[in-house]
């Protein structure tokens, strides 16, 4: 990694070069609108729009992908990451739905898509959009105190068990959203009851359980990676139907894939969480198809396989139809578990 | 900055001190009773876990309720000295009134024309119809200040502010 | 000593010619970012970070953490000249700063902020080269009961110190709370406050309250009164610097205090705001001058800007050593470590000595560099208010529509910032203290959570706030400051032998 980025530090007088050349670029773009007829190019800078706050999940790819176009030149326009979080990330969302159309607009997505409007009662829809690509499926790990004494689900859902109904406390990121979810899931699957705690943000609960405030976490790998690393945290299960399949080891004896799944350790329970890529309605299929094909290019890329390896990121790769019909099925899903945990927003 | 003197000379006319304590007052309690219905409706009791979505906005609510009806009973009932204080002069207000009505049209302006244009035309404006400049200074300056600020957040921070409905500048390439 | 060498050894790896070339650049765009409201650090670095994805880690974080004490440093120049704070940090400074301005000593007044600034931000530096592990792991005992302790502090270190009739600092301090509480509500996941309104879903940003009320609100007061700023003819004297820094050894005291309170916020993440805050206030309370503070007193700009660049400075001890951020602009410059393939947590200090040594020599020389550029430009940046003002209003007014939207990108809250404009003016003019409305706006919703978050984890019992040793503490230090004024003049009264004059 530091070899890579050292070898491309030249590229930063490359790139000082470049700066004025993309001024000129954009200033004579309404000449040079259409100068390959048919491959459709953005002509304008393009919005990216990330419903969450600065610092978070999304926003952390939102700004690597920017940094990435950017370096590798694969746009002759720039990406420019506009945070738009009010109210669960619906405000994005509704500034998306409302540029019908616009092919220079495009939003990263996580859960929100689905939890926001089903627990808010904002009125949106991702039919309201266009999907273009699920660049990765960001996972969930059940995680623990490394100075408690479980090492298995099993363990930890017996002791949570013994303890009494809502005496173990689960943290979590935000309110009706992913992590609550499965928390539900999770008591619905092994008859448990846990408290669940809402806090702003994954790194907020991971350091909350680090100082023993609460009992256990499902904070994404890329939370949690750096105390696990220390000793602080340990992780029980994975949240998939598969395990992780990272070998390289993390810690002194463990590596992503080391960690069982909880389906294999007895508590059934699976989610998983898209990051993926929607534009406007209305837009061009050859619009789409050019950010279909960017997002292909900065897959091969070493900077996003590196960030995938060291978030243990699931690397699915879906457009088109197939993308269309995987969140469809995923916002049933969602209905389904937003329902029977009582989340669903009172008309 | 907790130091404004209230004008203590009732001279010329103007709104008074009380009109305006009054009228605040009102919007305070309007404000307030908002608060306290919309809390309502959330819940505003202590739960089991602790309190309700609405509890804290409760009783936010009702103390703003309560503070400013006894504001509007002071500045009803209160002592006659303070009735016949000027809020302000009439003279004065006009002065605020000619920064505050074009500054409304300005936000108006970026509304439809976007932020930079509107920037350019408000400045030039005021430097001309109220600092009494030529008019090439007013304009070259408004254009000079819009120039330079469209250069620092859209080509160089890249930070795209607000074009309008209209959007003047997408000839450009923006 | 080991840690020592290692620092030499880190200044070795900062004081290339090509890291003190970024350092520079870094400080000049932070204080330009600082200067424009609505563009905080935060945004700052966050629109900056995937500029550096092509230099080297150490570099790269060199340069962004220059921004972040440019910001700093830039947060507190429209503060004083104008009144309108850049950055939430130096909304405390403008109380004493402006006035300061207004009288005509805006130089000693830039002077002192960023001298003060300088001090905090040093005593922070040198506290995470000596004490790192030792005091992260404290970071570590706060929870949520703690945190609530905490901002409860802040509001009674700031609050029963108004001089306006009590209903309306009552008033205004919930209107500051009803405007916090607008938007979802982080535990219950609801909607609340805006009656279908989706627009209003972002809340109210405590940036649009604070431009429009003391920034608009000022122009339509100086507007009132004339055509003019007062204290425009001002003589501005290059040699005011040193005049001012002789009179800074006399504040030792209050710097010192500062400092405390500014590390200790920004350890606990608690932040730069709340320490601002809490350290004019505090100030207030233990100086001899109190009741003239808000009028102009130097003691005033000393106090909050020195606990925020404490604050400020100290807060990236906790994302180093733990990989929590203590601030949002923390929280940037810990997406930008994983990106550049470093993993902030304990093992940062092992696994990447040269990288953190040459980031924390890089803050000693990014102060300094910081420092030296800000205070060349003080008398410049007090020439500003020898502008005419019929040219300096609208481009106020232009600016502020600018911080406004950059805020959320939203045009609403333009709107709301011309009607929090006319509201400031109103409210300043009927006397209804603003301070206390924006305290509340800015700690409103954080206080709840962390309330409501210590009542799941302790299911419903409010003896949580004293179950240990700590939040003990700090709720009875807070109860102590709440009734102190209660004491101090119920004693008062005693001694004089009868009622003491209603303030």
């Amino acid at each position: 990694m530091r070899t890579q980025l050292r070898s491309g530090w030249p590229a930063l007088r490359r790139h000082a070069a470049i700066l004025p050349i993309m001024v000129l670029c954009t200033l004579g773009a309404s000449g040079a609108a259409s100068a390959a007829a048919g491959a459709w190019e953005p002509t304008k800078p393009v919005e990216f729009v990330i419903p969450a706050g600065t610092g978070g999940g999304a926003d952390q790819m939102a700004r690597l992908l920017q940094g990435i176009v950017v370096k590798h030149n694969l746009m002759k326009q720039s990406l420019i990451p506009i945070n738009k979080s009010g109210g669960a990330g619906a405000e994005g969302f509704l500034d998306v739905k409302g540029a019908k159309g616009d092919s220079h607009k495009i939003i990263i997505t996580l859960s929100n898509l689905f939890t926001t409007p089903l627990a808010t009662g904002v009125p949106f829809n991702w039919k309201d959009l266009t999907p273009v690509a699920m660049l990765a499926l960001d996972q969930f790990v059940l995680w623990v105190n490394a100075e408690g004494p479980y090492t298995t689900p099993k363990e930890f859902i017996e002791a949570a068990k013994k303890a009494g109904p809502g005496k173990f406390k689960m943290a979590g990121t935000g309110s009706k959203q992913e992590d609550q979810i499965i928390t539900v899931a999770l008591e619905k699957a092994t008859g448990v009851k846990l408290t669940y705690i809402p806090f702003k943000g994954g790194g907020d609960v991971a350091t909350q359980l680090v100082g023993k405030h609460v009992d256990s976490t499902v904070n994404n790998p890329i939370e949690a990676v750096a105390q696990w690393r220390a000793g602080k945290l340990r992780p029980l299960c994975v949240f998939d139907d598969r395990r992780m399949p990272y070998k390289n080891k993390v810690t002194d004896k463990q590596s992503w894939s080391d960690i069982p799944t909880c389906k294999e350790s007895g508590v059934p329970t699976d989610y998983v969480m898209l990051r993926g890529i929607f534009m406007p309605a209305g837009v061009p299929p050859e619009a789409v198809n050019f950010y279909v094909d960017l997002f292909r290019k900065v897959r091969e890329t070493p900077e996003w396989k590196d960030f995938m390896e060291r978030g243990a990121f699931n690397q699915t790769f879906m457009s088109g139809k197939e993308f269309a019909d995987w969140v469809a099925k995923a916002e049933q899903e969602h209905v389904g578990l937003m329902k029977e945990a009582g989340f669903l927003a009172k008309k | 900055m907790s130091e404004s003197s209230q004008p203590v000379e009732a001279a010329s006319g103007g709104i008074s001190t009380r009109t305006m304590e009054i009228v605040v007052a009102l919007a305070l309690l309007a404000i307030g009773s908002l608060v306290v219905y919309d809390s309502h409706r959330l819940g505003s009791s202590w739960g089991s876990d602790g309190p309700e979505a609405g509890y804290f906005p409760f009783y936010i609510g009702l103390i703003i309720c309560i503070s400013s009806a006894v504001i509007l009973g002071q500045a009803i009932w209160g002592k006659v000295g303070k009735r016949s204080t000027v809020f302000v002069e009439w003279q004065s207000l006009r002065q605020v009134l000619a920064v505050l009505l074009p500054a409304l049209a300005y936000v108006f302006g970026i509304q439809v024309i976007g932020l930079y244009v509107a920037s350019a035309i408000y400045i030039a404006g005021f430097m001309r119809w109220l600092g009494k400049y030529s008019w090439f200074k007013s304009i070259a300056l408004g254009v000079i200040i819009a120039a330079v600020s469209f250069a620092t957040f859209e080509i160089w921070f890249q930070v795209p502010l607000f074009k309008g409905a209209f959007d003047p500048l997408s000839r450009l390439g923006y | 000593m080991e840690d020592i060498a290692a620092l030499f050894h880190g200044f070795s790896v900062a004081l290339t010619p090509f890291n003190l070339l970024l350092m520079f650049i870094g400080v000049s765009l932070g204080v330009i970012i600082g200067v424009l409201p609505g563009l905080g650090g935060a945004n700052g670095i966050a629109i900056l970070l995937p500029l550096t994805f092509s230099m080297p880690p150490t570099s790269a974080i060199i340069m962004l953490s220059c921004i972040y004490w440019g910001a700093l440093f830039g947060g507190a120049i429209t503060s004083i000249l104008f009144n309108i704070p850049g950055e939430p940090w130096s909304v405390a400074t403008t109380f004493d700063g402006y006035p300061m301005a207004q009288q005509g000593r805006a130089g000693e007044a830039l002077t002192a902020a960023f001298t003060s600034s300088f001090v905090g931000a040093f005593v922070a530096v040198v506290m995470i080269t000596f004490l790192a592990p030792l005091v992260a792991r404290f970071a570590l005992q706060f929870g949520p009961p703690e945190f609530f302790a905490v901002y409860f502090l802040t509001f009674c270190s700031f609050i029963g110190m108004g001089k306006e009739p009590p209903f309306k600092i009552m008033a205004a301090m919930m209107l500051g709370f009803a405007l916090a509480a607008v938007g979802i509500d982080t535990v219950t996941g609801q909607l609340r406050l805006i009656f279908g309104w989706h627009e209003l879903m972002r809340g109210f940003d405590f940036l649009i309250a604070v431009i429009g009320l003391f920034g608009i609100g000022e122009i339509l007061l100086s507007m009132e009164e004339g055509l003019s700023f007062q204290g425009r003819s001002a003589r501005i004297d290059p040699k005011i610097v040193i005049q001012t820094w002789k009179k800074l050894p006399h504040y030792w005291a209050t710097m010192a205090r500062s400092c405390l309170i500014g590390c200790w916020m920004g350890i606990t993440p608690g932040g730069a705001t709340p320490a601002s805050f809490m350290s004019y206030g505090v100030a207030k309370r233990v100086s001899k001058d109190g009741h003239k503070f808000g009028t102009g007193l130097i003691e005033g700009v000393i106090a909050p800007e020195t606990a925020a660049h404490a604050a400020g400075t100290s807060a990236l001890l906790p994302m180093l050593s733990l990989g929590i951020p203590g601030s949002p602009t923390a929280a940037v410059l810990l997406g930008g470590l994983l990106i550049w393939g470093l993993q902030p947590g304990p093992l940062l200090f092992v696994e990447q000595k040269d990288f953190v040594w040459g980031l924390i020599a890089s803050m000693y020389l990014g102060n300094i560099a910081g420092l030296v550029i800000v205070l060349t430009c003080v008398p410049l940046f007090a020439a500003i208010l020898r502008v005419p003002f019929s040219i300096i209003a609208p481009v106020i007014v232009v600016i502020c529509a600018i911080g406004a939207y950059t805020v959320h990108n939203a045009m609403l809250d333009i709107w709301f910032m011309m009607l929090f404009g006319v509201a400031g003016y109103v409210f300043k003019k009927l006397s209804y203290p603003l301070a206390p409305l924006v305290l509340a706006l800015v700690l409103g919703d954080r206080a709840e959570d962390s309330f409501r978050q210590s009542m799941l984890i302790s299911q419903g019992d409010v003896r949580v706030f004293f179950s240990n040793f700590l939040v003990g503490g700090i709720m009875t230090l807070a109860l102590v400051l709440l009734l102190w004024p209660l004491v101090s003049r119920l004693r008062a009264s005693m001694r004089k032998g009868g009622p003491a004059a209603a303030t």
